[in-house]
């Protein structure tokens, strides 16, 4: 008799989907593949509360057809002990034992190799490169995304061969769901020894929306023989602007190259010709951007830029004199304390406030952008609503200092405000009086240097910025840290009272860390706490770790 | 209506004697019932057996057509007492649900039948939800079994088994005058497999000739002396007879009974899974051909004594694989091997894992620990599973960063009503500055428990949230307690153990029943206060007339769950009203999930018939949006995610609303309720524009380029074009 270890065996398959995304359908097409065929086949799963959006395996088995015992072979007779009929099928995939492992998102492709369905010496891993955010990754206050590369490395570390490219995304631009273009990348990968017209003929059988099914069946098998993405080399040291990419891939995706070509242009650019990367106003300007060290340079250009916009040019020369001072003390080659201050600075002067958030409700660009992620056909009617919700320091903040003060102390106001605006308002930006509205609130923005917030976002800056000039000099990398923790400043209202209490935090930290040479490592630490949650206990428990009078003794 | 409708599937049902039937599990089943003579079924829906009662529900032109009684009981204590028509009556009759939570609510009406004893045949079965995919406490179906003397049948994994198991099920229950119980196991549920159909059969005696002819026989009631009797009678003759039925037709099986001096014993559930790793050790191939002695048993309870010493006689030693604990099996083998003084050594839980679903990773394993030991020459094969974790070899060898693979767990669904009520109970607690105890009931709403809610301190069982705080009771204390119910656990037995406690002892609770008008999780079933039409149910009963039916006095009913603030107004004044006793917020909407299997095709038609439709949506902008997600973390909404970062100065991902948005408005909500930020908004996008649609937008289109043209000036000065 034939055995298991001699190749007397099913075709295993698990798919690993997410409740909700079809993956039982995608069992069922390849039951239907095998059964024409004349295997024997057999499926089971584990939906139940799991179909909830949680992850999900599926589990099929193909039995070869000409194995089977011949038809008069003795039957199954439990008293004389015979074989049986039919082949005896698992219900659980296997680890190790597993031939085709399907992953309709990059971390469930993860998880098949950390459970030991993919495996190196066996397993064609399919799996689609886009990510759909775990919980713990979105509701992190910073970037607690898990590594899409790492994750790559996994799936190609974790199989024999793995065939990976975005069928999510050939889905929906074939107007179908992923389970079709996974069966398409199945059929197209040639793992399983049935020919196209089989896998299509299941589709057909299904009856159930059948040419959209085709239609990303068809790309997903074309994608399914291009080769797959790999990992993107590892980033220098220091965080480049270049967003996170989770591989380079050929052919690759269009909207990714075409963001990093532009990050490469802007820097070529900003180091041989800023002129050509700000409008005709800030020519002077960029001139300026020469003198500073080069891998700034790109970060400059778009902070002038920025400020330009946000307030005027006088802003803007504020901008670069702050930078100046830096750059002054930047004795790095890296010039990574200016690229970072570049970046923090101006981040820190465009604050978020009513006046700006206007502007950018009513620029032309958002709406088109906006008609885009709708799916609106070209002359098809669209509107947009607003949530907003304006507290009564968001409004006494924008105005001037005098009437600011007075407007906030003042109960009627108060109270008009709290009524108006107490469940928040709907502004229709594309109609005439929401529009108007948004615009005039923009067109304030000479207003703002004489408003409450602006003095005080000043004197918070250049307090900031005196710190990191003094620190410099003795602690490089403790500065380029006091500079990055601008980055907890973020969110509106209650959001950002917080953030700016553990920014308060960290720069007393900071002061306190200055002179011990592990300070920069510690200071990264406690910023990493203050973006762990939102109540700030985190940070409070890093901080109660800290002995006050022996900072010494901070250890990684 | 269910979330699955089976109504394509339900035609495989009239197929008869001959036809080659190619089916899930779970209609497998429905048509061993029919060919079984079935005359009533009963149940209550829950994974994994939900499809069964939906299958049935979807056959009911067959059923009626046969003269078969469904019902879709009330809870399973209702679906067992249902049984007692096969007490005086030759009808067969089977009920359906998810073990051992639905044994546990039976149990009562169970062992009142099984003391009486039965006519008619009356099987119970039970979707095993235990180990990988299960929502419930890890227990076993098989003490019930034991307490209270039922059979209980555990067929091997193969639909052809689980047909015929339900046919045998019926004979074995008429043959020993007791309920059977029929295991399946979750993924035997699932199960997608062939048999051969038989035709379907009435049967002989309905449920009308049973009304019509009236029976009673004092003997079968439970009450002195009768039930002193039952017990004796299941002693002396039922036992006996169950044993001479399952040994006479063969139900349990034996394999290559003299290949080896020694040899494996295991529920038929696992057999499967046994000759996987029997396989994998190069001692058995695909077609169950095994070089080890095996018997399998497809009836676990009762142990047929005489079948355990015919194969543990002469063999140096036998492995129980018993899944679950306590070893149940195990401890009742050994009792008879010492009994009958056979010196075989038992092995199990010794070798295999004591607790755990037996994956063929367990099995293999222990399988490899007793084979290595007793018969090493047999084991030709080497898995890759069995090596240490740490070599390179072995499948779990460290080929991913832990960190990188995060849990997923179940969720709310996008759109889900449920989802504004529990973000509006979080800013509740955020107004009032107080936290809360907050018990919780079985349901999607339990998924509050985790990210990003955070909310919910115990679950006692479907339907107990109310009475699971109800100690947390105290004049003196400055708050409520706050318990949560949905509307499936309210009519399955909230409404008396929950609210009329909580009236009766004048409990301070704020009580919160979600009303999404389906038994949701368990698959969009209707219920009483359901909202649909059902042509064969009765429903629209509201839960705010049967909770003031029942003496509160204090119930709001909100309509619209999605309006967040509103809800939240709601909380805060049911948290600090001074009334007495309970506080009762019926919070209504759709489940969307089955709104939306609803809405789409009409929307479509819609369309089609150019008609004007508002297709809505939500976004974030980009620019506006800080990345601090805060606005994730009052939602949750699986159409709520993050993306990288489109300003190259920013490098936190920003918060994004992806195409599976149902436009259910919480994003908009929320903004506003919990004061969040300026970066969201609606998008309408209008199909079939009307023609006043079309003049107005050129007015405003008009206009908003006039306004518009000043400020992109200004930009253009300083901004490269």
């Amino acid at each position: 008799m034939g055995t298991w270890q001699d190749g007397r065996r099913p075709i295993t398959i698990a798919i690993l989907a997410m409740g909700g995304e079809g993956g039982g359908v995608l069992a069922d097409w390849v039951v239907s593949v095998g059964e024409a065929a004349g295997y024997t086949a057999q499926s089971t799963s584990v939906a139940g509360v799991a179909q909830r959006t949680g992850a999900t395996v599926y589990y099929v088995e193909l039995y070869p057809p000409a194995d089977a015992p011949p038809a008069d072979a003795p039957p199954a007779d439990a008293a004389a002990g015979a074989v049986r009929r039919e082949p005896v099928l698992g219900l659980f995939p296997t680890p190790g034992e597993v031939d085709i492992v399907i992953a309709s998102e990059l971390m469930e492709a993860g998880r098949a190799v950390q459970r030991g369905f993919a495996t190196p010496d066996r397993t064609t891993l399919i799996a689609s490169t886009n990510r759909v955010y775990a919980i713990t990754e979105r509701i992190a206050p910073g970037d607690g995304r898990a590594s899409g590369d790492e994750l790559l490395t996994a799936a190609r570390a974790g199989a024999k061969r793995f065939v990976g490219a975005d069928f999510m995304e050939l889905a929906t631009r074939a107007g179908s769901v992923i389970s079709a273009s996974l069966l398409g990348a199945l059929a197209g990968s040639k793992a399983l020894p049935f020919g196209r017209d089989d896998f299509e003929a299941a589709v057909r059988r299904s009856g159930k929306a059948v040419d959209a099914s085709l239609a990303a069946f068809a790309l997903g098998h074309d994608a399914a023989r291009a080769p797959a993405p790999v990992p993107a080399p590892a980033r220098p040291a220091g965080r480049g602007p270049v967003p996170v990419t989770i591989g380079r891939r050929p052919p690759r995706d269009p909207a990714e190259e075409a963001a990093e070509a532009e990050e490469a242009r802007h820097r070529e650019l900003a180091a041989t010709d800023p002129a050509r990367l700000v409008g005709p106003a800030l020519r002077g300007h960029a001139a300026k951007v020469s003198g500073f060290p080069a891998p700034a340079r790109s970060m400059l250009v778009r902070g002038i830029v920025r400020t330009a916009v946000y307030q005027d040019t006088a802003y803007t020369d504020r901008y670069l004199e702050r930078l100046a001072r830096i750059a002054e003390v930047d004795g790095d080659g890296s010039a990574r304390l200016t690229a970072e201050a570049a970046r923090h600075v101006a981040l820190w002067m465009c604050y978020q406030d009513t006046v700006h958030v206007a502007l950018q409700k009513i620029r032309r660009r958002r709406i088109t952008g906006i008609r885009e992620e709708a799916h609106a056909e070209p002359g098809q009617l669209m509107q947009v609503r607003e949530y907003l919700h304006p507290r009564i320091d968001e409004i006494t903040d924008t105005l001037p200092t005098r009437l600011g003060r007075r407007l906030a102390a003042s109960r009627t106001f108060g109270r008009v405000v709290a009524r108006t605006t107490r469940d928040g308002m709907v502004v229709n930006t594309t109609g005439a009086f929401g529009f108007s509205m948004l615009w005039v609130m923009a067109r304030m923005r000479p207003l703002r240097p004489r408003s409450l917030r602006f003095g005080r976002e000043q004197q918070a800056i250049d307090a900031w910025l005196d710190l990191v000039v003094a620190t410099a000099s003795d602690d490089y990398g403790l500065a380029c840290e006091i500079v990055e923790c601008q980055g907890v400043l973020k969110g509106y209202g209650q959001t950002h009272a917080h953030g700016s209490e553990s920014f308060a935090l960290l720069i007393d930290a900071a002061r306190t860390l200055s002179g011990d040479p592990r300070a920069a490592a510690g200071l990264a630490r406690l910023r990493a706490a203050a973006l762990a949650d939102e109540d700030g206990a985190a940070l409070r428990a890093a901080l109660a770790a800290l002995p006050a009078d022996r900072p010494s003794s901070l250890t990684p | 209506m269910a979330e699955r409708s089976f109504a394509h599937e339900v035609r495989q049902l009239r197929h008869g004697a001959g036809t080659t039937l190619h089916v899930e599990g779970i209609l497998a089943v429905t048509k061993a019932l029919l060919q079984s003579g079935v005359a009533y079924v009963g149940g209550y829906q829950g994974a994994p057996i939900s499809h069964l009662m939906d299958v049935l529900g979807d056959a009911r032109e067959i059923l009626q057509e046969l003269d078969v009684y469904f019902e879709n009981s009330a809870s399973e204590a209702t679906a067992a007492a249902m049984l007692a028509a096969s007490v005086h009556y030759p009808l067969r009759g089977a009920i359906t649900f998810k073990s051992t939570v639905g044994l546990n609510v039976a149990s009562d009406g169970l062992a009142n039948l099984a003391s009486g004893g039965v006519t008619g045949g009356a099987l119970v079965i039970l979707g095993e939800d235990y180990g990988e995919g299960s929502s419930i406490m890890q227990e076993r179906s098989h003490a019930f079994a034991m307490k209270s003397q039922m059979w209980l049948l555990d067929p091997r994994p193969n639909i052809a088994a689980i047909v015929d198991a339900v046919e045998t099920g019926f004979e074995l229950s008429e043959a020993s005058n007791t309920p059977v119980m029929l295991q399946l196991r979750l993924r035997s549920c699932h199960l997608t497999g062939s048999f051969t159909a038989k035709d379907n059969v009435r049967p002989a005696t309905t449920i009308k000739d049973a009304i019509e002819n009236p029976r009673r026989d004092l003997s079968r009631i439970v009450l002195p002396p009768a039930s002193f009797l039952h017990e004796q009678e299941k002693i002396n003759a039922r036992l006996p007879a169950a044993v001479e039925f399952v040994r006479e037709r063969g139900l349990n099986e034996v394999f290559a009974a003299d290949a080896a001096d020694v040899g494996i014993i295991v529920q038929g559930g696992l057999y499967n899974t046994l000759n996987r790793g029997l396989e994998l050790l190069g001692c058995s191939d695909a077609f169950g051909d095994t070089d080890v002695p095996l018997y399998v048993m497809n009836v676990t309870y009762p142990v047929i004594e005489s079948e355990i010493l015919d194969f543990c006689r002469g063999k140096r030693a036998v492995l129980m694989v018993e899944e679950g604990q306590p070893d149940y099996i195990e401890q009742n083998l050994h009792a008879i091997l010492r009994r009958a003084d056979v010196p075989t050594a038992l092995h199990g839980k010794d070798m295999l894992p004591v607790g755990g679903e037996y994956t063929t990773t367990a099995v293999t394993r222990g399988l490899s620990r007793f084979l290595t030991r007793y018969l090493p020459d047999s084991v030709g094969g080497a898995p890759a599973l069995l090596l240490p974790d740490d070599d390179p070899g072995s499948p779990f060898a460290p080929r991913v960063e832990p960190k990188s693979v995060h849990a997923r767990p179940p969720g709310l669904c996008t759109g889900c009503p449920e989802r504004p009520i529990f973000s509006a109970l979080k800013l509740a607690e955020r107004e009032t500055g107080k936290q809360h105890h907050i018990s919780a009931d079985i349901g999607c709403h339990l998924f509050s428990i985790n990210e990003p809610f955070n909310l919910g301190a115990t679950t006692m069982g479907y339907g107990l949230g109310s009475a699971g705080a109800a100690a947390l009771n105290s004049a003196e204390a400055d708050r409520a307690t706050i318990a949560v119910m949905g509307d499936g656990g309210f009519w399955h037995n909230g409404l008396t153990s929950g609210v009329g406690n909580a009236v009766f002892n004048e409990t301070d609770q704020v009580l919160l029943v979600v009303d999404n008008a389906y038994s949701a999780a368990t698959g969009g079933q209707d219920l009483l206060s359901s909202t649909a039409d059902n042509p064969i149910r009765s429903t629209r009963h509201p839960i705010e007339r049967a909770v003031r039916g029942v003496g509160v006095q204090w119930v709001r009913t909100v309509t619209d769950t999605y309006n967040v603030g509103a809800l939240k107004k709601l909380f805060v004044e049911a948290l600090t009203s001074k009334d007495r006793g309970p506080k009762v917020i019926v919070a209504q909407s759709e489940c969307q999930l089955n709104r939306q299997r609803r809405v789409r095709p009409e929307t479509d038609r819609k369309i089609k018939e150019g008609r004007r439709v508002v297709r809505q949506r939500f976004g974030v902008d980009a620019d506006t949006c800080t990345g601090d997600h805060a606005c994730i973390r009052v939602s949750g909404c699986p159409s709520l995610t993050i993306k990288a970062n489109p300003d190259p100065m920013r490098t936190d991902p920003v918060a994004t609303v992806i195409d599976g948005c149902v436009g259910c408005g919480v994003c908009g909500t929320n903004a506003h309720a919990a004061a969040l930020c300026p970066s969201f908004y609606r998008t309408d996008v209008v199909v079939n524009e009307t023609r006043r649609d079309r003049a107005v937008a050129k007015a405003r289109g008009a206009w908003i380029r006039l306004l518009t043209r000043p400020v992109e000036r200004r930009a253009a000065k300083f901004e490269a074009a």
